[in-house]
């Protein structure tokens, strides 16, 4: 039997970016605020302190910081015809767990995603009409606009530190920015990094073909901050150990660094680690929340009621607490109806390993921060004309290397054998003067009818739940757009001498056991019709006005650059519309 | 006959007083009970002398008087009594005297004599006023019913009549008295630092049996396994490049550009100078900036010593990356070890603590970070902790001498240190 807690004003699930602004934007508000996460607690220099946390073999092949596939998982499939499998070792992604979410891993990427994006299917039916989109394709616009999250993209940078090269700044195009980016109200509270070698001669070389390089935005500081909450990080020491890695050196935009010191000060504020929230508890009606319930590692069922819930958990976690909780209606692609599963995407990722001359170029790989790198935007979202290329969608590229560690950086030419003495002494000559960007080619993955998330009709969680089951593959306009994007992409490494090159193209059908990126997107999006969107333009349900489901998960497709960025910008919009509008008068802020 | 009738009087008097103690829990039942300005004053006094230091109840984080907590000591351990208004367990039935007695003499109820962890002889110097004040603000903390077991030192210590000779050696009665030439912040930081503060209490050297070292006040002291560092201007050891600014921001927020409050300082600027008011920080800061500058300047490791050569390469390996090659750190967040009092002490106790176990420095609401220093005990072995402590404390301008590894290998015995955990 649940045992019973004192109501609260609101509870959070999941205590990562999104929780952790939320409960800090609305303990402000004076509420009373729950943060219930299902991992550990854990703090930047006890838990993964500089003299332990680089250590590959424990964080990145082991994957200590996420969540492990003991305690949940998903079953995953590429078509509607095949039975689901469980996931049983992350591959294509990592679910973060604990306190900080994704937030502890991540590299710091702080992009914006493009005026366009947001307003995607407009524009695009606008600039090459409806059929130029693939019939299946089920790309939405947002419901909220870029100039309405400007300034709460700006709230994220200056909590971060976020540092880069403004490229538009109130309209006026900067030299070394990006000038693609949409308006921006000021300038990047901290400069870029310096660059490492290849880095410097990517960029070299984009420009000789007539591009626009810039630095991408970093929250990895390259300097010492104080953000506008009083909390203080310190300049990163390129140590090559930022993703999938937590930073003990207080130099990389986490929650742990940014807004928990404050937070954790806040007596109207509590968290809960090592919880499991397992459904959202409604009343009679169907219509209101009265909280959640959540499971401690004891096994003990507690009943958290809260007047507001926000479900702050990673992107399938959100899905999954809806579907277990019979809100709003399950998607079904035959019928094309219902919304809780609908439009999850992933990204569309390439790479190509270039080959130098040892003689001529040492570019030290192990220098380099996580979002270290130099990128051109020519080839994301609609800055280039898609009418002779047959696709939409794209990304942004770069030489955006973030390491050169011992187990995974191992470039060999092409044509190497795979070991013995021969792949030794390739790896020998190359590990110096090979570039290996990672990400290379981060381009975005559009909507479809028959990419979506439902409920396993055979397995099932340790609570007797069933797992969340993943369809998910290439479409053709993705798979064009990667082969378009990967060879630009080679050229300039071409240009800046390289002498073999490994062009790493996405192919189809989509492999789970191959990483991406952490990027899951969609599956309760946010619009401005009920019968496609499952929350209203700021992240409420439609069908439970006391509920906000934050995160990724509101996507309705992603943009061809990294999410967090325009997650968190989406969680201080949505946090604004609570303090300044939903408490005022609890209830649907928009009304469909 | 009339003498008879007189007792009686006074019997049923008493009777009545303590039937009354029971019920209102108050000793001192002629006191002006809604005396705002007295309580506040109180209440302020009791953050200078940070009671809740020893006095909390380490069993409940609301009751920062309820006692209990254990206090070490190099006799053995004490443990702080129940300072709330409950009549039975606290000091309830105390007498305005009784509280003076016990606060400034060091002299219980019963008779016995108080160990000088309760830093009586500094409370000595408080005025009679003051005493009345913080009397007023203890009445008004919720009464906790919490029986504590004071005696705990271990023979011959705990026979407490041992401290009348401790008194005649080391305790002096006398309020503290104005120094006519100084400006009224020196005298203000003077009675703080001498009275209500105690900040000797740590940072004054001891003798043998726990007294002050008057001729060295202040010069640093080594105790719970830190080294409470020297506060005089002396260029080698103490805060000679400290300003009054760089006092009164470490005071304030545990942090300023050189260092950061870890250990039981981090404790002090939580529960108590956090909570000072800006005169008096300025107060402690121009009186500590008053004080005359000591010893002769020592001449650090040349740096060819074997020590330093091996100490500067693990300095470069496991330290540099944060502290920076130069030990200039980053202000706010990584201490200036160039800048930094604890790495200069006579004793590297704090510094080898540091290195072995971490620290977690205070977290204010002004600076809230509160980075942490991770744990090296497990990464490097006695000799490589003594050659990098003996480096960082000859190198940038220091010379305090070099570290022996017997000394490391005391501290890590001692298995103190802090959880630095933040759970």
């Amino acid at each position: 039997m649940a045992r019973r807690l004192p109501r609260k004003d609101v509870v959070i699930v999941g205590l990562g970016w999104t929780g952790s602004i939320l409960a800090n934007e609305l303990t402000d508000a004076g509420l009373e605020v729950a943060a219930i996460e299902r991992g550990p607690w854990r703090a930047a220099a006890t838990d993964y302190p500089p003299n332990w946390a680089q250590d590959e073999l424990r964080y990145r092949i082991r994957h200590e910081l996420f969540l492990q596939p003991a305690q949940t998982t998903f079953t995953f499939r590429n078509k509607m015809s095949q039975t689901g499998l469980p996931i049983r070792n992350w591959g294509a992604f990592m679910p973060p767990n604990g306190v900080g979410g994704g937030g502890v891993h991540w590299n710091a990427e702080t992009w914006r995603f493009l005026p366009t994006d947001f307003v995607l299917r407009t524009h695009l039916t606008q600039r090459y009409g409806a059929r130029f989109l693939p019939a299946d394709m089920t790309i939405q616009d947002w419901g909220v606009t870029y100039a309405e999250l400007e300034p709460h993209y700006d709230r994220f940078e200056y909590l971060c530190g976020t540092c880069g090269q403004a490229g538009n700044l109130q309209g006026q195009i900067l030299e070394g920015g990006n000038p693609f980016e949409g308006p921006r109200s000021r300038a990047y509270p901290n400069p870029p990094q310096p660059q490492p070698f290849s880095h410097t001669l990517f960029a070299q070389a984009a420009r000789t073909l007539g591009y626009r390089p810039f630095p991408q935005p970093s929250g990895n500081l390259s300097r010492e901050y104080r953000n506008p909450l009083g909390v203080r990080q310190g300049p990163c020491s390129y140590c090559g150990f930022c993703e999938w890695f937590g930073c003990g050196n207080y130099s990389k935009a986490s929650p742990q660094t940014t807004i928990l010191p404050v937070l954790v000060r806040k007596a109207n504020f509590v968290a809960r680690d090592r919880c499991e929230v397992t459904r959202i508890n409604l009343d009679p009606s169907g219509r209101r929340a009265t909280g959640v319930t959540f499971v401690d590692t004891s096994g003990q069922e507690w009943e958290q009621p809260a007047d507001l819930v926000l479900v702050c958990a990673y992107t399938i976690f959100n899905v999954q607490l809806l579907m277990l909780s019979n809100i709003g209606q399950r998607y079904d692609p035959v019928a094309n109806r219902g919304v809780i599963g609908r439009n999850f995407t992933h990204q569309t990722i390439s790479d190509v390993v270039s080959f130098f001359d040892p003689k001529k170029f040492i570019f030290n790989p192990f220098i380099a921060s996580g979002a270290i790198g130099m990128c051109i935007d020519e080839f994301n979202g609609d800055n280039f004309d898609h009418g002779p290329h047959g696709f939409v969608g794209g990304g942004y590229m770069g030489q955006v290397q973030t390491n050169g560690r011992p187990i995974e950086t191992t470039p060999v030419p092409p044509g190497t054998p795979k070991w013995g003495a021969k792949w030794k002494q390739a790896v020998k000559e190359n590990y110096l003067s090979a570039t290996k960007p990672g990400t290379g080619v981060h381009g975005s993955m559009y909507s479809y009818r028959d990419v979506y998330l439902d409920l396993d009709p055979t397995y099932k969680d340790r609570f007797g739940r069933p797992l969340v089951r993943i369809t998910m593959d290439f479409h053709d306009n993705e798979l064009k757009q990667n082969r378009f994007l990967t060879d630009r992409f080679a050229e300039i490494f071409q240009a800046m001498g390289a002498r073999q090159m490994d062009k790493q193209y996405r192919r189809a059908p989509y492999d789970i056991g191959d990483y991406q990126t952490t990027h899951l997107c969609g599956g309760a999006i946010m619009g401005t019709d009920p019968k496609t969107s499952a929350l209203n333009r700021y992240l409420q349900s439609w069908d439970v006005p006391n509920l906000f489901v934050i995160g990724a998960s509101a996507f309705p497709q992603n943009a061809g650059y990294n999410p967090t960025g325009t997650v968190a910008a989406l969680a201080y919009w949505s946090a604004e519309a609570i303090r300044t509008r939903y408490l005022k008068s609890p209830g649907p802020l928009v009304h469909a | 006959m009339l003498s008879c009738a007189r007792k009686l009087l006074l019997a049923m008097a008493l009777l009545a007083a303590s039937l009354s103690a029971c019920s209102r829990a108050q000793g001192d039942g002629h006191a002006n009970r809604q005396n705002f300005d007295l309580i506040q004053r109180g209440r302020y006094l009791v953050t200078l002398g940070d009671c809740t230091a020893c006095h909390a109840d380490p069993r409940r984080s609301d009751s920062p008087f309820g006692g209990g907590r254990p206090v070490a000591t190099p006799f053995g351990t004490v443990v702080a009594p129940n300072i709330t208004p409950d009549a039975q367990t606290g000091i309830g039935n105390w007498t305005a005297q009784q509280f003076d007695e016990a606060v400034r003499r060091g002299r219980m109820p019963n008779g016995k004599r108080l160990y000088p962890a309760m830093p009586f002889p500094y409370f000595a110097r408080m005025s009679v006023a003051d005493l009345g004040a913080i009397r007023a603000y203890l009445n008004t903390v919720k009464p906790v019913h919490h029986a504590v077991v004071s005696d705990r030192l271990p023979f011959p210590f705990s026979i407490r009549a041992s401290m009348i000779f401790w008194d005649w050696l080391y305790y002096r009665p006398g309020e503290w008295q104005p120094h006519p030439d100084r400006s009224a912040a020196w005298n203000r930081g003077s009675y703080i630092v001498s009275g209500p503060g105690h900040c000797g209490a740590c940072h004054t050297p001891k003798t043998l049996l726990g007294g002050d070292e008057q001729h060295r006040a202040l010069q640093g002291y080594a105790l719970e396994g830190w080294f409470a560092p020297d506060l005089t201007g002396d260029a080698q050891h103490g805060l000679a490049a400290w300003t009054a600014e760089d006092i009164v921001a470490y005071l304030k927020t545990g942090h300023n550009r050189f260092d950061a409050a870890s250990g039981p300082m981090a404790e002090e600027v939580k529960d108590s100078s956090s909570g000072m008011n800006a005169q008096d920080l300025a107060a402690i800061a121009t009186y500590l900036k008053g004080e005359e500058s000591v010893s002769q300047r020592q001449a650090p490791l040349p740096a060819s010593d074997p020590v330093m050569v091996a100490g500067a390469a693990i300095y470069r390996d496991v330290c540099s990356g944060c502290h920076k090659i130069d030990g200039s750190g980053v202000p706010y967040l990584i201490p200036d070890l160039a800048g930094s009092a604890a790495v200069a002490s006579r004793e590297p106790t704090t510094v080898v603590q540091v290195i072995l176990h971490g620290a977690a420095s205070v977290a204010t609401r002004e600076e809230p970070t509160g980075p942490q220093m991770p744990s090296y005990a497990w990464q490097l072995n006695d000799v490589q902790v003594a050659a990098v402590a003996s480096y960082v404390r000859n190198s940038w301008g220091h010379a305090a001498g070099s570290v022996t590894e017997s000394a490391v290998h005391s501290v890590r015995e001692s298995g103190q240190g802090q959880d630095s955990g933040a759970r």
